[in-house]
């Protein structure tokens, strides 16, 4: 079986004060369930790869196919754990390691 | 290859409603700033119809220190027909973009046989007060208006309420579509933590049923070949869509 193409996607997101990688991961996923249901969610095959807290940035993994889908649902997030916040694509990548390349640029 | 070749083909993004308080210079400043980070190039703030000159150049300043273009742009809610062409025939020298807002059918059928407006808004959740049908459509698409979708009611509806939102501006899309309407969506934000990067835009736009090529281009170019045809209306030279003044004098 052929293997399906990926994207990774390094998010940033604007939140007053700090959000806990449960609490953001939900978010994501509740968006991505609202717009598309849990047979779309489950399309994306959405992980969670890395998370700063900090740096208040995130690297997930999903499908290339459901690319726009996720893009949708994640501009759509106006609030985490009843926090006012936003979360943008900052890079899409093939690989992690071009991600890491195309970031140090 | 030259730097200045790689700029002019870089796609240039436009939010066209930024529904700020003009007078709120703050609020303007940061929202543009951050407008300017996130990729746009050109960004419009509906201003009162008596707003004056040197107010508005004072908004343009902001902007340009940020590398952003100010467009100016006026919003038009008329009660009758002959109150929209009254207000078309004083205004539309004075605003690079002016949009009408749908309330009435009567004024959505003028607005839409009307070449000098340049953009036509519905109200976004009243769903009886949208007009966008067949016979409107094909009004629109004989003229030089564009349709423009606000994203707000996105990030603000939840459950059945966005759910009917995204259904009716799914089916007004594809009448448009079929009548090849151009479509602009901008953000109609009043906060800027709404405010979203242009591929998110694009992103958005498939969602409401817009395919990859129209949704670009709903951030992109639909919006900016507007302020561009406009601005050349608007030049001291135009004569004819295509004939311009370049030289006047005994030595021509």
């Amino acid at each position: 079986m052929k293997r399906s193409k990926r994207r990774y996607l390094l998010l940033q997101f604007d939140a007053d004060g700090t959000l806990s990688q449960r609490e953001f991961i939900d978010a994501v996923w509740g968006s991505i369930t609202r717009l598309y249901g849990e047979s779309g969610a489950s399309s994306t095959n959405l992980s969670l790869i890395n998370y700063n807290e900090e740096r208040k940035s995130a690297l997930i993994r999903i499908s290339l196919n459901a690319l726009q889908s996720v893009r949708a649902s994640l501009a759509l997030i106006t609030r985490i754990a009843d926090k006012k916040a936003s979360v943008h694509v900052i890079r899409i990548s093939g690989t992690i390691k071009s991600l890491e390349e195309k970031t140090k640029q | 290859m030259p730097r200045e070749w790689v700029v002019a083909m870089k796609r240039v993004f436009a939010d066209l409603h930024l529904q700020l308080n003009p007078k709120d210079t703050l609020s303007i400043s940061r929202t543009v700033a951050k407008s300017a980070s996130f990729g746009y190039h050109l960004i419009a703030v509906p201003l009162p119809v008596d707003f004056r000159a040197e107010e508005k150049e004072k908004l343009a300043k902001i902007c340009n220190n940020v590398e952003v273009d100010f467009v100016s742009r006026v919003d038009l809610r008329a009660k009758s027909r002959d109150q929209l062409v009254s207000q078309l025939r004083k205004l539309r020298r004075k605003y690079e973009i002016i949009c009408v807002s749908c309330d009435s059918k009567e004024i959505a059928r003028q607005a839409a046989k009307d070449r000098r407006v340049d953009l036509l808004n519905f109200p976004s959740v009243d769903y009886k007060r949208r007009f966008l049908d067949r016979a409107e459509a094909e009004l629109i698409c004989s003229s030089l208006a564009a349709w423009e979708i606000d994203a707000k009611p996105l990030f603000l509806l939840e459950g059945p309420a966005r759910i009917r939102f995204i259904s009716t501006i799914r089916r007004e899309v594809s009448v448009a579509k079929d009548f090849r309407i151009p479509i602009v969506l901008s953000s109609g934000i009043t906060d800027d933590s709404l405010l979203r990067k242009p591929g998110e835009m694009a992103a958005l736009a498939e969602l409401l049923g817009l395919d990859e090529v129209t949704a670009l281009e709903a951030v992109s170019t639909a919006p900016v070949s507007i302020v561009k045809r406009n601005r050349e209306k608007l030049g001291s030279g135009f004569v004819a869509p295509g004939i311009e003044i370049i030289k006047e004098g005994n030595d021509c």
